[in-house]
């Protein structure tokens, strides 16, 4: 049976070739059957998940010594060591809690929810492990209440687990606000405990007081799959692919001036031009690509031979992120697309803190402008100085993120900014619908 | 001796007013807004008088005075 929800969110898929080894661990009961595993497919492709018989045993400590030495890094964006994050929690000791954050607010990223869709199991074994391994007896799933088709389907996955026996842990789903930031961590456990799904800044962190006052550990859908899959196999067989530094897989949503727009599955360090042909190649000239997502980087064309790995990146001010491969053509107008996003990250600012609340708007008013060929003596000037100003200044990194974008655009598409500058919009800013959805730049109507 | 101290605003709580960055404009510099911008978080021994009385000045107690994180 085939979900709604897959098929939504991966209309086509596309096979690695057969010599690829690194392209099918996660997806690769997807790429077997092209349909979303049950608890039966599951447990004959993968088998029972080794779950350790009592809390803070040495058979669950092992886990976090395997992950280590796997080197699994979060695949959410902020790419921190997982067994840091798994000890931090473990060593705080009492009854601590796991919270599953599959909110991807990120318009331009399906990998989790894709993810969720096909193998919900596997995800669920990563945050059963992981919620053993640091001593929780409860485990939060948190899912955008926009998304019901996946609510439903994490549900019956839940129904079918429970019914199994399965768990030694208690698995609870939640539909929560969806709001950019409202997959912040921090936003997470302050809607689990009754506030609004807005990030909270000051300390104590998630890991030292969280979901009612005990540590917690937040991880997304994708880390707590390849945990369960570390789990499985041993840390050896994590880093056959990848790079020594940055092992293992990742998911990559592919969008844009693609062949093939969806999720795939690389190992990290793959050129991303090589991704791109796993996606069937750019469909017209490339002139750069959107990685990361709303709060990543444009990259130039030239950076295309660039692996796909945070310290080949971070020379060219750019990250995986949350794995966004966005792909503009020469026909297209970087700065009138960079506009849309702007206008939409000011929108979802969580309105807490000053300098997100009044420079995010103010950033993207002045974008729109230029995008426009409205601009303004002063404006360059004053993007400048604003975009960095922005970083470090909230509660969150989302002002950090919106200001990256902003600055990269300014670097990417100087050529346009002058041109936009010196004669006006060019004829592509108006005239071609937009390359990247973005979602209505409109507040969220609700934080609870 | 004390152990050196680090600037912290909390972001939620602070308005904007700018009074910290009356109080100690040699590491606290205002934004457009009268935001405070952080020139520098660890604060030299010579103007923790000052810090200390620029925190307590902060009508939201948002600026604090951390231990610092080495
Ligand atoms: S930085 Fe922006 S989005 Fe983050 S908490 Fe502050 S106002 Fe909200
Ligand atoms: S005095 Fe307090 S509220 Fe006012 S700007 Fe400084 S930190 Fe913010």
């Amino acid at each position: 049976m085939k979900s709604s929800a897959a098929t939504h969110v991966a209309p086509q898929h596309r096979a690695p070739q057969p010599d690829d080894p690194a392209g099918a661990r996660l997806l690769s009961g997807w790429y077997a059957t092209g349909a979303p595993a049950t608890l039966a497919d599951h447990l004959r492709r993968h088998g029972p998940a080794p779950v350790a018989p009592a809390p803070g045993s040495r058979t669950s400590m092992s886990l976090v010594e395997a992950v280590e030495a796997a080197g699994l890094t979060g695949r959410g964006g902020a790419g921190f060591p997982t067994a840091r994050k798994l000890r931090a929690v473990a060593e705080r000791g009492g009854r601590t809690v796991v919270v599953v954050n599959a909110m991807e607010s990120e318009p331009a990223s399906r990998k989790d929810q894709f993810l969720l869709a096909v193998e919900p199991h596997l995800v669920l074994d990563g945050a059963v492990l992981a919620a053993i391994a640091v001593g929780a007896d409860t485990v939060h799933v948190c899912l955008p209440r926009t998304r019901t088709a996946q609510y439903r389907q994490l549900s019956a996955a839940l129904d079918e687990r429970r019914r199994a026996r399965l768990d030694p842990v208690r698995l609870h789903a939640h539909a929560l606000p969806h709001a950019y930031v409202s997959s912040e961590s921090t936003s997470l456990v302050r809607w689990l405990n009754g506030g609004p799904a807005r990030p909270q800044g000051s300390p104590p962190r998630t890991h030292e007081r969280g979901v009612a006052r005990r540590p917690t550990l937040v991880h997304n859908v994708e880390t707590l799959a390849h945990l369960a899959l570390i789990a499985r196999h041993g840390p050896g067989w994590f880093r056959q692919t990848g790079t020594p530094d940055e092992p293992g897989t990742t998911l990559v949503t592919a969008s844009g001036a693609v062949a093939t727009r969806g999720v795939l599955e690389v190992a990290l360090g793959t050129p991303l031009a090589a991704v791109l042909d796993r996606a069937g190649g750019p469909t017209q000239p490339l002139r750069a690509v959107l990685l990361g997502g709303f709060a990543g980087a444009w990259l130039p064309a030239e950076h295309m031979q660039t692996p796909l790995t945070r310290r080949d990146l971070a020379p060219l001010g750019a990250a995986p992120g949350a794995g966004v491969l966005a792909v503009l053509p020469h026909s297209a107008c970087g700065l009138t697309e960079t506009a849309r996003i702007l206008a939409y990250l000011a929108a979802h600012s969580a309105r807490q803190c000053g300098p997100c609340h009044l420079g995010l708007p103010a950033v993207a008013e002045d974008f729109a402008a230029l995008a426009a060929g409205r601009a303004d003596p002063d404006l360059l000037s004053r993007l400048h100085r604003r975009t960095g100003l922005l970083p470090d200044r909230g509660a969150c990194r989302h002002p950090d993120g919106a200001a990256r974008l902003a600055a990269s655009a300014l670097r990417a598409f100087a050529d346009d900014v002058d041109r936009h500058l010196a004669h006006g919009a060019c004829p592509a800013a108006g005239h071609r619908s937009p390359l990247i959805p973005v979602p209505p730049a409109t507040a969220p109507e609700t934080w609870r | 001796m004390t152990p050196a101290k680090a600037l912290r605003v909390d972001r939620i709580a602070c308005t904007g007013q700018g009074m910290c960055g009356e109080l100690l404009p040699e590491l606290i510099d205002l934004d457009e807004w009268g935001y405070p911008v952080i020139k520098d978080r660890s604060v030299p021994d010579g103007l923790r008088t000052h810090a200390r009385r620029a925190a307590a000045a902060c009508p939201l107690l948002a600026l604090h005075l951390d231990a610092r994180r080495t």
